[in-house]
């Protein structure tokens, strides 16, 4: 005799691996992604009164996480991630092993993005919310969650740009200019 | 270092549209639309692939583990160790 409603439970279970994922990307570490996620399941069912059936229930997990993160975050700093990147650690392959990008320089400028930005871009580009369920988990409009995600890309772009202009056979005298341009 | 990201976040908030104008316009005429929108391809593929990574893996024994606790009739409390401590 269970004492959650097992659909319930099924659909939090099925929600565990998005929120790794999310943790990761918000912690830097595995380790500590998996401790958000278990506080997260055992607030969330603290607080299952409080969820309404029928409504957005990964958004409701990404939320409690997500504060969970930001009440964590303000006592004590990102601490400086694993050497080899928080992904790295997970990672079992190498998506796109032909790619003038290399997934190793994604990672390092992923890792360059301001925190507000990087959630912003994980939830909307990874986790497959809406801007407005962005917006809902982050506590703003959903204007903001848009100029984070606008601003992420851009900057994502420029980073990478700066890395791959080799790949792509651009000349040393445009490399100096982008890269001037990157310092403006 | 918080300092730093603070000043770069709004150094990158204040330039973000003369940054976006710089690119377009001194890349060279057609290659620079074309290494954009690859580069923000990439970007998508990038960061999907990271993400999906690691939602393949699954759900790890410690959460169906920490679930089935919760889930125990009369253990009210998930900090608790043992089933005798719950004299029931």
């Amino acid at each position: 005799m269970s004492k959650f409603d097992p659909a319930l439970r099924d659909e939090i279970i099925a929600a565990i691996p998005n929120l790794r994922a999310f943790a990761i990307s918000l912690s830097g570490s595995v380790d500590r992604a998996d401790d958000l996620v278990q506080e997260t399941l055992l607030r969330a069912f603290a607080n299952i009164g409080s969820f309404r059936v029928g409504t957005n229930l990964p958004a409701w997990l990404f939320t409690i996480l997500r504060n969970l993160f930001r009440s964590e975050y303000r006592k004590r700093r990102r601490e400086v991630p694993d050497s080899d990147g928080a992904f790295a650690a997970t990672l079992t392959t190498n998506p796109d092993q032909n790619s003038h990008l290399d997934f190793e320089d994604f990672r390092t400028a992923l890792d360059k993005l301001p925190p507000d930005q990087r959630e912003a871009l994980v939830l909307v580009g990874a986790s497959g919310f809406s801007y407005e369920e962005a917006a809902d988990i982050c506590h703003c409009a959903v204007g903001t969650i848009k100029s984070r995600v606008n601003r992420a890309r851009k900057r994502l772009g420029e980073l990478l740009a700066i890395e791959s202009i080799e790949d792509f056979g651009l000349d040393k005298t445009t490399r100096g200019v982008l890269i001037a341009s990157e310092r403006v | 270092m918080s300092g730093k990201k603070i000043m770069n976040d709004e150094q990158a908030e204040g330039k973000s549209v003369t940054a976006g104008a710089l690119s377009t316009t001194q890349l060279p005429e057609g290659n620079g639309s074309t290494l954009g929108s690859d580069i923000q391809a990439k970007i998508g593929q990038h960061l999907r692939a990271m993400y999906d990574d690691v939602v393949r893996q699954g759900v790890p024994d410690r959460f169906m583990d920490l679930l089935s606790q919760l889930d125990k009739p009369a253990t009210t409390s998930a900090s608790r160790e043992s089933d005798e401590e719950v004299d029931r």
